[in-house]
């Protein structure tokens, strides 16, 4: 039996969760581009060192994005990933599939490409790891055949994504997948063709739960929300009470404005609604018991990004709350505002977060014509530095 | 042939199963009925039960198939995939469960990660396909689950604890707000190659890329200079030209950073915090990211109150109680010195010794 060729990876097959390295191997079984790549790992982890170089400007017909440019540097030594690009391909609202479906996406991916993929990328989209260039515009002809568009990348509209939403989530304020499904259609031209000072993200959670991490790092966030009383079955409060829960020290006592009361005699709950600032804690643990209120809608805020260039932000209250129906044509001016305001004063690399920090929430504001509230702060500013229109000084 | 474009994704209504069409929007509450399995009713009365199944995001076409064929075999040819790349079967028949359960158990998929766990990892490329990476990201990840496995498919803990792995600076999919992130750095400035920079770069980019003004312009000989000390080696200059690579064996590696939180639930949403500044990459198993990231799970898991994730932990005990704790040395790079950094300074004599 001839030696492993890989064995730093293969100790990567042990264990209890599931190896990536068999992954790989059941596609180098395969697939040549699969077998180099592979190699090319295996010469990484002895050397402790990437081996890729940088994208050149690949792509598909009428399209500026989708498609990541990726080019080995030992390309000699292992010449079927000398060229192995990615595509980002549009993930289904909140990744719901049939096997059909997946089985055409396989059957595509196997004939042009590495046989690899990521299920899915940090972004929403499906990854297709490894194509050579000429490999690129057939196999988006037969993605585009079985229903499968390109994704985002570079300065454009990044593909957005949303978490399950009404599809099997009781906590859902409004209808993430439809939402995220029209605004796809919607901004196409802006998804596609990158005309952007930089990347732009929108993530939809349809609850202060935030599943798809909207607030950390999407440039737009839209977060469910509601308006009125939270709705109580006391049956269902009874039943997680007499179900191993505390509910005085694992609900009312953990309620940040304590706006909560138990009685453990009559088993009943009450929220004082007011004072009630929604963040989710209580219908967590009571899912039987408490629902989001029935006057729904969504929390809008902006900026949210990570460290590149000038630090993470997360984003910021600007619209406190709007109603989200169809057409959600409310929603979509506010966004196509937004993009105007950024791209006519954003630098190159400029996140919408570090333009509103360099020009101010205020001038954001008045540019989309949004009004000031105290829900947009944590608290008033310390400082005397602050600035009057003239008009107002007269 | 025009090529079509601009046609978008699949439209998910026609990838959804007939229960969730049914009651689409008109789900009632939901059972968390043990690791890995969650019951949802509907106001119909009619029921789904999820199967939550880990995997290592970097998958083959071959496990696609796989996966599909148990859908087919357990769920009427449906499933979806979660925002941390895990697989969910949707199970209309609660006959089909417990069968799909053990069928799972049997072929090595691993069963859990919903609840008071330690959910999949959200993670990078690394060296697999990046071209910027400090470390890799599938390999550690796979290391940290392995030893953290017992914590997926269990509830042990006192709340969940979100763990993630970024293999640069860019931080892509949101690993700064994780109760756990381990996140690649590189140590060295960038050498700059003058030939490379000249030919494929455009300089005033490259020197606006920097957030710390370290690159300066060279036009005599239509390059650029970095000034070492001002740099911190983020990798943005690299991103923007190629002429520029920092990568380099002994430089990079890894640092730890917790108490980060995405949801909103009883405090806001909040980063997490350096507390190992530098580790170093030692594939395939990078046993020393390892054993920190256990050592932090289990001080957490011993001292916090049922419910408090990491960060709140730590802002109730204080940070200077958690080094303590974690018997984590407490390093000068600990302390901030980037554009907020007084922020994050103390100004009181109350603290614990």
């Amino acid at each position: 039996m001839s030696e492993s060729k890989t064995p730093l990876l293969d100790d990567l097959e042990q264990g209890p969760w599931p190896s990536f390295v068999t992954e790989m191997k059941r596609a180098a079984e395969k697939n040549e581009s699969a077998k180099d790549l592979l190699h090319q790992l295996e010469r990484s982890y002895e050397d402790r060192i990437g081996y890729w170089k940088h994208g050149g400007i690949v792509g598909v017909r009428g399209y500026g994005g989708g498609v990541i440019g990726r080019y080995s540097e030992l390309g000699d030594e292992f010449p079927a990933v000398s060229e192995f690009h990615t595509f980002r391909v549009n993930q289904p609202s909140g990744w719901f599939y049939t096997t059909d479906k997946l089985r055409q996406l396989c059957d595509v991916w196997d004939k042009h490409g590495s046989g690899l993929t990521n299920l899915h990328g940090a972004t929403g989209d499906i990854i297709l790891l490894g194509a050579p260039t000429d490999a690129l515009q057939p196999c988006f002809d037969d993605l585009a055949e079985i229903g499968f568009d390109l994704g985002g990348s570079g300065s454009d509209m990044r593909t957005p994504s949303c978490c399950v939403g009404p599809g099997r989530c009781e906590y859902a304020c409004f209808d993430t997948l439809e939402l995220l499904y029209n605004i796809t259609m919607e901004f196409q031209n802006e998804l596609h063709r990158p005309m952007f000072p930089y990347k732009s993200k929108i993530k939809i959670s349809g609850c202060p739960n935030d599943c798809v991490a909207a607030i950390p790092r999407s440039d737009i966030s839209v977060i469910g929300t509601w308006r009125d009383k939270i709705q109580v079955n006391p049956e269902g409060v009874a039943y997680h009470a007499e179900n191993g829960v505390d509910i005085q020290a694992e609900v009312v006592d953990l309620c940040p404005t304590e706006c909560m009361a138990w009685d453990a005699n009559k088993k009943e709950l009450k929220i004082e609604d007011a004072e009630c600032n929604r963040c989710m804690h209580c219908i967590n643990i009571l899912p039987r018991g408490l629902r989001p209120g029935k006057e729904r809608g969504a929390t809008i805020l902006v900026g949210g990004k990570a460290p590149i260039v000038h630090g993470a932000l997360l984003s910021w209250v600007i619209v406190p709350f709007m109603k989200m129906e169809e057409p959600f044509d409310e929603f979509k001016e506010l966004v196509e505002n937004i993009w105007e305001w950024w791209d006519e004063n954003g630098k190159m690399r400029e996140r919408l977060g570090e333009l509103i920090n360099r020009l101010g929430m205020r001038e954001f504001l008045k540019a989309v014509n949004l009004p000031p509230a105290p829900q947009m702060i944590k608290e008033p500013r310390a400082n005397p530095y602050y600035f009057w229109d003239p008009e107002e000084v007269k | 042939m025009a090529t079509k474009t601009d046609f978008g994704p699949p439209y998910f209504k026609d990838m959804l199963p007939p229960v969730i069409e049914k009651n689409y929007g008109k789900w009632l509450y939901h059972d968390r009925v043990k690791p890995g399995l969650l019951k949802h009713v509907a106001e119909s009365g009619d029921e789904i039960y999820t199967v939550r199944v880990g995997s290592g995001r970097l998958v083959s076409t071959d496990w696609i198939r796989d996966v599909c064929e148990i859908a087919d075999k357990f769920c009427g040819g449906h499933l979806r995939f979660t925002s941390r790349h895990n697989v969910e079967f949707l199970v209309s028949d609660e006959a089909q469960v417990e069968p799909l359960i053990a069928y799972l158990k049997e072929h090595s998929y691993p069963v859990g990660g919903t609840g008071h766990s330690i959910t999949n990892p959200v993670h990078t490329q690394g060296w697999i396909h990046c071209h910027t990476p400090a470390t890799d990201a599938s390999g550690i990840v796979k290391a940290v689950m392995d030893d953290l496995f017992e914590y997926f498919e269990d509830w042990k803990l006192p709340a969940y604890c979100r763990v993630a792995l970024a293999c640069c600076l860019n931080m892509c999919g949101a690993v700064h707000c994780s109760d756990i992130a381990i996140l690649g750095i590189h140590r060295k400035p960038p050498v700059v190659n003058h030939d490379t920079v000249r030919a494929k770069c455009e300089i005033p980019n490259v020197i606006a890329s920097c957030p710390t003004g370290a690159i300066r312009p060279d036009p005599k000989n239509k390059t650029v200079k970095v000034i070492d000390e001002k740099c911190m080696y983020c990798g943005n200059c690299y991103t923007m030209c190629p002429g520029m690579p920092l990568n380099d064996p002994v430089g990079d590696g890894l640092s730890i950073w917790v108490g980060g939180k995405i949801s909103s639930a009883r405090t806001p949403p909040k980063f997490s915090r350096l507390v190992i500044p530098f580790l170093p990459n030692t594939p395939p198993r990078w046993p020393e990211t390892v054993s920190a990231v256990r050592n932090i799970v289990e001080v957490w898991a011993k001292h916090a109150r049922k419910h408090e994730r990491m960060g709140e932990w730590i802002d109730r005990i204080g940070w200077e109680r958690f080094f303590d704790l974690a018997e984590i040395p407490f390093e000068v790079q600990l302390i901030d010195d980037f554009t907020l950094a007084p922020e994050t300074f103390r100004s009181t004599p109350t603290f614990k010794w």
